[in-house]
């Protein structure tokens, strides 16, 4: 124990915790959780940085939590503690968006308040938090929630561009000229389906990219 | 032809393995059994096999299209022309409607094959010709003034996400020219949708002459304004709006009668469709609250494209069931939805695409409970022989 107790801040093993959700352990292309907001809340870029923000926050916090009363909880009990961690800092998040980004929490509406079912939190705080010290479990919330964003900022980034014809709301189609030659903005990149099939199709360049990630016939 | 044959027997050894292009082996093979029959013979055992391969099926649906295309060329020019006014003759009505199709399918091939050639050289798969019938289907089923990128981009959407994402010929789902439909339908409804597309010229502001619309019957009857219908025999022979290859159900019927001469369609599939449109059509009539759900069943089957989904696109082998129970079930569906979706939604004026792409779904559900239920029918006689033998 007292090996571990002198352990640097940012081990490698630390920095791991960190870097693998970002990619090969990544919670929406790997794991596959969190699959349902990633599909809500992506239509823009604007809100999909504030949903990933406030994941990453409720995720990182609810991990520190819980890891630092794990030895405390009763085992039968012990979901419904962590939902009330969960559920505690969603509604902190919530009421902040909604005192300081009035507008952008009315695009998200119930998504926020929908984090609470998010499988990503619940997922880490069952597999991690509930087995490891407070500081790892920070980085570990930290990283998933940081993998979590990056796909939903992707998704969002493409979506946008062709749905809408803007990033992050400068008009970049209209600035290129391209709707004077006769383009137009594809109204299927807004429909839900379509970030379905884009997270489908960065899951498929992942795996064929890495090899190891693909499940065993 | 013997020049032909030499040419390319000189050719093989570059192309075959250890050869400087043998990367390209697929290309040439695919080139080489599109004018000559494969001469590869099985060396170890016996197959019986067909003399009807998939290069010689997918030449009969072509077959079959063929009166639906050189009918849809014609309704083009005579649309046009009637939309600006001028009467004009048959021959001059075809060449400019066949001259407006010519890009479209143009379009179509050569983004699709395109895309077919790279994904057999990365997959090291030969070519097949899986391509070849929804090449020409996709255009059939646009409207005339779709722009050609639109067309390109639905293309490529329908070959990779439609086809090569679930493995390629054979392998797909859906049928992949509904899901280039479904695809524009979705992401630009203004050029799927309305009364200005489906005529040429129209959506560029071209002066169209008092009393020609443009409206499809089938947009007539979602206004409710199914007494300004054409007369049933004008809709059965096609001379009316619509996408390129659907208005003939005249064309689709001669279409359909070589498909199910030849066995490449399956009949069943096709009398089920229809057997659904005249169920839902006359379930319609009983409860009828409104003028549409008035309209006696058979109208149903010259509007819009009912008839060529149920010919072309619900015949596909691939996305059908398999089973002979199945398939029944499965084009009765499709008929009942076809007609549900059309009368019933307000948001959607045709139904069949709609009604297609989802029992393409459930087919496989279909296929598997038609099976287990003959396993247990199976089982069942088996356990009665075996009690009999008891006694």
């Amino acid at each position: 124990m007292s090996e571990k107790e002198k352990e640097p801040l940012l081990s490698a093993k630390n920095i791991k915790l960190f870097t693998a959700p970002l990619g090969n352990d990544n919670p929406i292309t790997v794991q596959v959780l969190g699959i349902c907001s990633a599909l809500a809340v992506t239509v823009k870029l604007e809100p999909a940085l504030v949903m990933a923000l406030s994941v990453t926050i409720v995720v990182a916090v609810s991990n520190v939590v819980i890891s630092a009363m794990r030895n405390y909880i009763p085992d039968r009990i012990r979901i419904i503690v962590q939902l009330v961690v969960i559920a505690t800092m969603v509604i902190l998040v919530d009421q902040f968006l909604k005192a300081y980004a009035f507008d952008v929490s009315k695009q998200l509406s119930v998504f926020v308040g929908l984090i609470i079912t998010n499988c990503i939190l619940m997922g880490r705080l069952e597999a991690f938090a509930m087995a490891n010290k407070p500081w790892p479990s920070f980085i570990d919330g930290l990283g998933n929630g940081a993998g979590y964003g990056i796909i939903l900022v992707v998704v969002a980034f493409f979506r946008e561009l062709l749905g809408s014809g803007t990033v992050y709301g400068f008009p970049v189609m209209e600035k290129l000229g391209l709707y004077k030659i006769g383009y137009e903005n594809n109204g299927m990149m807004i429909l839900p389906p379509m970030a379905l099939i884009a997270v489908g199709l960065i899951i498929w360049f992942q795996r064929s990219r890495n090899k190891n990630l693909v499940e065993k016939k | 032809m013997d020049f032909l044959r030499k040419k390319i027997d000189q050719l093989k050894p570059h192309f075959s393995a250890g050869g400087r292009f043998s990367r390209f082996q697929s290309v040439f093979e695919g080139l080489e059994t599109f004018i000559f029959v494969p001469n590869t013979v099985t060396f170890k055992g016996s197959h019986v096999r067909d003399h009807l391969d998939l290069k010689r099926t997918m030449t009969m649906v072509i077959l079959a299209l063929l009166p639906v295309f050189l009918f849809g060329a014609y309704n083009i020019g005579l649309q046009h022309f009637r939309s600006l006014g001028v009467e004009t003759g048959m021959m001059e009505n075809f060449w400019f409607g066949f001259l407006k199709i010519l890009p479209l399918v143009v379009v179509s091939y050569g983004v699709g094959l395109g895309i077919e050639f790279i994904a057999a050289q990365i997959r090291g798969h030969e070519i097949n010709e899986g391509f070849l019938v929804t090449g020409l289907l996709i255009p059939l089923i646009m409207p005339i003034d779709i722009p050609l990128w639109m067309l390109a981009i639905a293309t490529a959407f329908a070959v990779i996400i439609g086809k090569e994402v679930f493995g390629g010929t054979g392998m797909n789902v859906f049928n992949p020219a509904l899901v280039a439909r479904a695809f524009l339908f979705f992401a630009y409804p203004a050029w799927m949708t309305g009364d200005k597309v489906w005529t040429e010229g129209l959506t560029n502001g071209a002066k169209i002459v008092d009393g020609f619309s443009g409206a499809t019957p089938l947009a007539l009857c979602a206004a409710g304004e199914s007494t300004k219908l054409p007369s049933f025999l004008e809709m059965f022979i096609g001379t009316i709006p619509g996408s390129i290859g659907e208005t003939s159900t005249l064309a689709i019927l001669i279409g359909a009668l070589i498909l199910v001469v030849t066995g490449v369609g399956s009949w069943k599939i096709i009398v089920s469709v229809f057997a659904g449109g005249l169920g839902m059509g006359l379930l319609l009539n009983a409860f009828a609250v409104n003028a549409y759900m008035e309209l006696p069943f058979y109208y149903h089957y010259v509007m819009g494209s009912f008839a060529f989904g149920a010919v072309f696109m619900a015949t596909d082998p691939v996305s059908a069931s398999q089973t002979e129970t199945g398939k029944w079930i499965y084009g009765f569906l499709i008929g009942v939805l076809s007609v549900l979706i059309r009368v019933v939604n307000p948001a959607y004026p045709e139904g069949v695409m709609l009604a297609i792409l989802l029992m393409n779904m459930f087919a496989p559900l279909i296929d598997y409970y038609v099976v287990q239920s003959n396993i247990n029918r199976r089982i069942k006689r088996g356990k009665v022989a075996l009690n009999k033998q008891k006694v």
